[in-house]
């Protein structure tokens, strides 16, 4: 009884508050955009009962759909976000790996210290890290005065809103991310493996490509994709240090919903995100699960 | 593998500084006398006392406060029993559907989470306020927090629980003698964890707060749309400060607490 009572909140909880909520957006998303409060005539009417149902899917048009493989935004949108996420991805690895790999070789009493410093900004807000690369990158910011100062370049450098500025963004904000599992999977290796490599006549380098690298593959897959399907649906960083060029999809969104007020569009834009999303989530869950199934 | 090499120095010198220099800018120049944010013009702390005077600061800062103690409340007594239920619930019907409610929300883009809220909220005709945002952290942050604590349930040692009740524990009896002074560092994390995602939150708070309710990621967003301002700078500093402090107070803690487990745990073992 006891048992069942704590299963039931938790679950009824997250049935209510996660996956309704799902279908709620699936059901505008076929919905029929209209001028009224709220702003859509739904196309399905439950309490019609069987009748309701079948005239919904004799009436069903994907027209929302439709909509957004007719107008290039959208899809050069989705095509952008995928981009920039890769993108970003491969740089935060580039950046990542070597601190994680660093920090796993450091002395012993200095871990927890630098494991601190890793995670000190991930707990800072988001919205202030963002901000703070505002004041960096803008044209009359402290890089630009810097680099004219030690006379680099002699007119300032255009980052503040392009694609360039949305770049250093995620990698500043999502690096932690991809240090922490690199981290912990490094962190783990046995040292005298390499010596044994190098023993057997390995290069360093051969050793740590042969060696290091396929044994923290786990971790370098569960960062990649920590920081990709985030990014993907990212919106503060775009919409902050983006520009107008930059199409990502989690800004058409919000602005589809809060500018144009058109609550089918912006649910069919989600449906169509979550469907993107799906195969990096289940490959990711998959890679978790190993993981946990080797630890045990 | 005492000492680094240099290659290693280099990348860990180089990385925390990309980590860091950004954020020391910051608050530097949150000193700064002048207006124009990229000049320094002498020190001063005038945008700390224009920032006490904000109102509309300090209303979003008390209304971001209650809801990030009620929802990380809410999340981590949620989150505390789904990671119980799965790691020593056993077979139930639809614990795989449950495990996936559980672990989605945590790589789900923050803008679908906050869209489906809302259009729930509006089908149900409950008015968006602080409540609705209350409801909105507690959902995700409550996945965090069930990870956070069972990580831990999954490592430490049945058999305590099965010697409590042989010894005639109750079942609750056993979880609250036994069972939680031993999670217990990891449900404050947990709390700690969901608090600051509350605090932090901006995208999902957008979409289920209504006019009434208004936190300070969402004043902080409509201001810095509008370019750099010495008061937010002030403001970030301030946020920086505190969490600073907390997270270093809370890590010391769980590391006393951890010490202290490990010299019960060694004596107890001695007294065998």
């Amino acid at each position: 009884m006891r048992r069942a009572f704590l299963i039931a909140i938790p679950y009824v909880w997250l049935l209510a508050l996660f996956l309704v909520p799902f279908f709620i957006v699936l059901k505008i998303s076929l919905s029929d955009t209209d001028l009224a409060i709220p702003p859509y005539t739904p196309t399905l009417d439950l309490s019609a009962g069987w009748v309701g149902i079948r005239e919904f899917f004799s009436q069903l048009d994907l027209e929302n759909f439709i909509w957004l493989t007719e107008d290039d935004l959208y899809w050069k949108a989705y095509l952008s976000s995928v981009k920039i996420a890769l993108i970003s991805t491969i740089f935060t690895l580039i950046v990542g790996y070597p601190i994680a790999y660093a920090m796993a070789r450091a002395p012993e009493e200095w871990r927890p210290t630098l494991m601190m410093l890793v995670i000190l900004p991930f707990w800072t807000s988001f919205l202030i890290r963002v901000y703070a690369w505002m004041g960096i990158l803008s044209n009359e910011g402290y890089l630009n005065q810097l680099l004219l100062w030690t006379g680099i370049i002699s007119t300032p450098l255009t980052i503040l809103n392009t694609n360039t500025a949305v770049y250093i963004g995620i990698v500043y904000t999502y690096l932690p991310f991809m240090i922490l599992p690199i981290y912990s999977s490094l962190e783990r290796m046995d040292g005298s493996l390499i010596e044994a490599a190098e023993d057997l006549g390995c290069s360093r380098l051969q050793a740590f490509w042969l060696v290091t690298i396929p044994l923290s593959r786990p971790g370098i897959i569960a960062g990649c994709f920590l920081v990709m399907i985030p990014v993907i649906g990212e919106f503060v960083i775009p919409s902050l240090l983006g520009g107008s060029g930059t199409l990502m999809i989690g800004k058409v969104l919000w602005e589809e919903f809060f500018s144009n007020r058109d609550w089918p569009v912006a649910s069919a834009v989600a449906v169509v995100l979550l469907l993107i999303l799906v195969i990096p989530i289940v490959l990711f869950q998959r890679n978790q699960q190993k993981q946990t199934e080797a630890e045990q | 593998m005492n000492k680094l090499s240099w290659f290693n120095t280099v990348s860990l010198t180089l990385g925390f500084a990309f980590l860091y220099i950004p954020m020391i800018i910051l608050i530097i120049f949150s000193f700064n006398e002048s207006k124009l944010v990229t000049v320094w013009a002498g020190f001063s702390t005038k945008w700390y006392g224009e920032l006490v005077q904000n109102e509309a600061f300090l209303d979003a800062a008390w209304v971001t406060l209650r809801v990030a103690v009620f929802s990380s409340t809410l999340a981590t007594i949620l989150g505390t029993a789904a990671a119980y239920v799965l790691v020593r619930g056993g077979r139930f019907f639809g614990r795989t559907l449950f495990s996936g409610m559980i672990y989605a929300p945590l790589v789900m883009p923050e803008v679908i989470t906050g869209l489906s809220l809302l259009l729930l909220f509006i089908g149900i005709g409950l008015d968006r306020g602080i409540l609705t945002i209350v409801l909105a952290h507690t959902t995700f942050s409550m996945c965090f927090v069930s990870v956070v604590v069972s990580s831990r349930l999954v490592t430490f040692d049945q058999s305590l629980e099965e010697a409590a009740l042989d010894l005639g524990c109750s079942s609750a009896q056993a979880f609250r003698l036994v069972t939680l002074p031993i999670i217990a560092p990891a449900v404050v994390s947990g709390w700690l964890l969901a608090f600051t995602l509350s605090l932090d939150d901006l995208v999902i708070a957008s979409f289920t707060s209504g006019p009434s309710a208004t936190t300070l990621p969402i004043k902080i967003f409509s201001a810095v749309r509008l370019g750099v301002s010495p008061e937010i700078n002030a403001l970030s500093t301030l946020m920086i400060a505190v969490v600073t402090v907390g997270v270093i107070t809370a890590s010391l803690v769980t590391k006393r607490a951890m010490m202290r487990q490990k010299q019960d745990e060694q004596a107890a073992a001695r007294t065998e």
